[in-house]
């Protein structure tokens, strides 16, 4: 994720037009118009991507590389135009190195049973403490299978990794670094290319765990010279059940297929078989075809839009936020890193997360509450979970407004 | 002594006193404040409830044939509708609490406006009720 340039005004589209293109965002809530603040958990969809899905099953819907006939055809080069518009997206030069996965688990779950499993006792894979569980199961399942330690980069006060410490356990044994590059639950946005450039300089390959990053700014892929990058269609304002995984060709076409199956075959025999081409190597059935086709359709949405636009739309929000909510008398931010996606983590006094869940929820706010799938965060924390607002552009100064009063209402009641 | 039924009915007409939600609500924060404390020694993971996003523990006790429960939770709101729950089934008999529907809370209107992860720890936690209720009522039973 680079910082884009200063946005210029005149390219500035009108809120409440953009926020017009989000259909659920006028669902009402206890009789409020919601206050969307789970953008972190799943983003809300644009009418471009519905109508493109929509479009897709009322007109083309047919199976992809199957068949001769026209409408197969046609659901062909949607998905493979897809596939071209998610790699110019995330700055890969070679359509070959997208494999569209169920979502950012999937992809990495799929390193694992692939990359992964040519690791064995002795080797280690370097993690953090601020990754999200589908960042470390995997790995600690890949450690049952094959004996592979996972060593742990440490967290600092302010919810940043431990840079120094994560120099030290860089060693000949590391054979992945597999890091979050924006933390879902803290918003801390990791100094991603220092990291590459560190295990780079010893040949060590680095995936990128990018589901929270993708929404927020743009990525490059070839730039950042990661090995591997994940991400969830979903929160990137696309149709959930769809994501990708990137990764150079040169480790994909050496790694093993993990799922059997349809489409990723060349040859079928009992005497045995042989493998498809990447990416359709690791693409097993009938994929999500219209998920893939509305996920190409969510990166047109959000590059004419703007990353310019949608950095100073969620600078401003991150900046009013913090100043709102650090006013609350009792309120606690928990991640305070200098370079912090539109985030905002909180405990509120004493309050249980889920009190404070429960009476936002009433007033039409919706946040997340809990331990936000990162339970070892937690745990260096030394707190059982925290209530999270998580920003998109389409949100308001209003609507952290109302967000701030639900959270005076709720320290009162809750005291 | 007041069957379940009546206490049930009881709670629904005092919560039928608030038109405004919020209102309910500071309700069962006030009623969870007023929870009989649990004893330490059961403030462990033996007596949690799973399913529940907050922790809650319930602690079992008896009295002639009667069940009477003590409990705890970290979350507010989730501590009032325990108390709620208690406040019907406590010294009530147990063959009675074993077979109680416990469909009072639907009158309270409070099930569906609760998240489903807390209706599912709500569920949960009756059905730990009427668990313990249900083996308290056989044992009594076979010694009679």
């Amino acid at each position: 994720m680079t910082q884009p340039a200063a946005p210029s005004v005149a390219t500035h589209p009108d809120i409440g037009a953009v926020r017009a293109q989000f259909p659920a965002l006028q669902t009402e809530v206890h009789g409020q118009e919601v206050a969307y603040f789970d953008n972190a958990a799943t983003a809300q969809k644009p009418q471009a991507v519905l109508d493109r899905m929509d479009r897709y099953y009322r007109t083309e819907n047919a199976n992809v590389h199957r068949g001769v006939h026209t409408m197969s055809q046609l659901a062909t080069d949607a998905y493979e135009g897809a596939r071209a518009r998610m790699a110019s997206f995330l700055g890969a030069d070679d359509t070959r190195e997208i494999i569209f996965t169920r979502g950012t688990t999937e992809a990495i779950n799929l390193v694992a049973s692939t990359f992964g499993n040519g690791l064995s006792i002795g080797d280690e894979i370097i993690v953090s403490e601020m990754e999200h569980h589908s960042n470390i199961v995997p790995w600690q399942l890949l450690s049952e299978r094959t004996g592979v330690k996972l060593r742990v980069v440490p967290v600092t006060d302010d919810g940043e990794l431990d840079i120094e410490e994560f120099r030290i356990m860089l060693s000949e044994r590391t054979k992945l670094v597999a890091l979050v590059h924006v933390s879902n639950s803290l918003g801390t946005v990791n100094p991603v290319r220092r990291i590459i450039a560190d295990a780079r300089g010893m040949g060590i390959p680095v995936l990128l765990d990018g589901a929270q990053a993708v929404p927020h700014g743009p990525v490059d892929v070839k730039d950042l010279d990661v090995d591997f990058y994940c991400l969830s269609s979903h929160k990137m304002f696309g149709p959930t059940g769809v994501g990708v995984l990137y990764g150079k060709a040169e480790h994909l076409e050496a790694m093993p297929p993990w799922q059997g199956g349809g489409d990723m075959i060349e040859q079928v025999d009992f005497a045995g078989t042989t493998f498809n081409e990447i990416p359709h190597k690791f693409e097993a059935g009938t994929p999500h075809i219209a998920g893939v086709i509305g996920m190409g359709a969510a990166a047109d949405y959000l590059e004419a839009l703007g990353w310019d636009f949608i950095a100073s739309r969620e600078q401003d929000l991150l900046e009013y936020g913090t100043s709102r909510l650090a006013s609350i008398k009792g309120l606690r931010i928990i991640g305070t890193a200098p370079k912090k996606a539109a985030v905002i983590s909180f405990l509120l006094g004493n309050a249980h997360p889920y009190d404070v869940g429960s009476v936002l929820d009433r007033l039409g706010i919706a946040v997340r509450t809990g331990h936000h799938c990162t339970q070892p965060l937690m745990k260096r924390f030394g707190i059982p979970g925290t209530v999270r607002a998580s920003f998109a552009f389409y949100n308001t100064r209003e609507e952290i407004d109302r967000l701030a009063a639900g959270l005076e209402r709720a320290a009162g009641m809750l005291s | 002594m007041n069957t379940l039924t009546d206490r049930a009915s009881d709670l629904v007409s005092e919560f039928e006193i608030f038109d405004d939600w919020m209102d309910r609500y500071q309700y069962v924060i006030d009623l969870g404040k007023e929870l009989e404390p649990l004893d330490e020694a059961f403030r462990t993971n033996e007596y949690r409830i799973h399913g529940c996003q907050s922790q809650v523990w319930l602690q079992p006790g008896e009295a002639n044939g009667t069940v009477h429960f003590k409990a705890d939770s970290d979350a507010q709101i989730t501590k009032g509708l325990i108390a709620i729950l208690l406040r019907v089934v406590n010294d009530a008999p147990a063959a009675e609490v074993a077979s109680a529907d416990l469909a009072f809370l639907d009158r309270l209107e409070l099930k569906e406006h609760l998240s489903p992860t807390r209706k599912n720890g709500l569920d949960a936690m009756i059905k730990q009720i009427r668990l313990y209720a249900g083996a308290l009522a056989a044992r009594s039973a076979s010694s009679n």
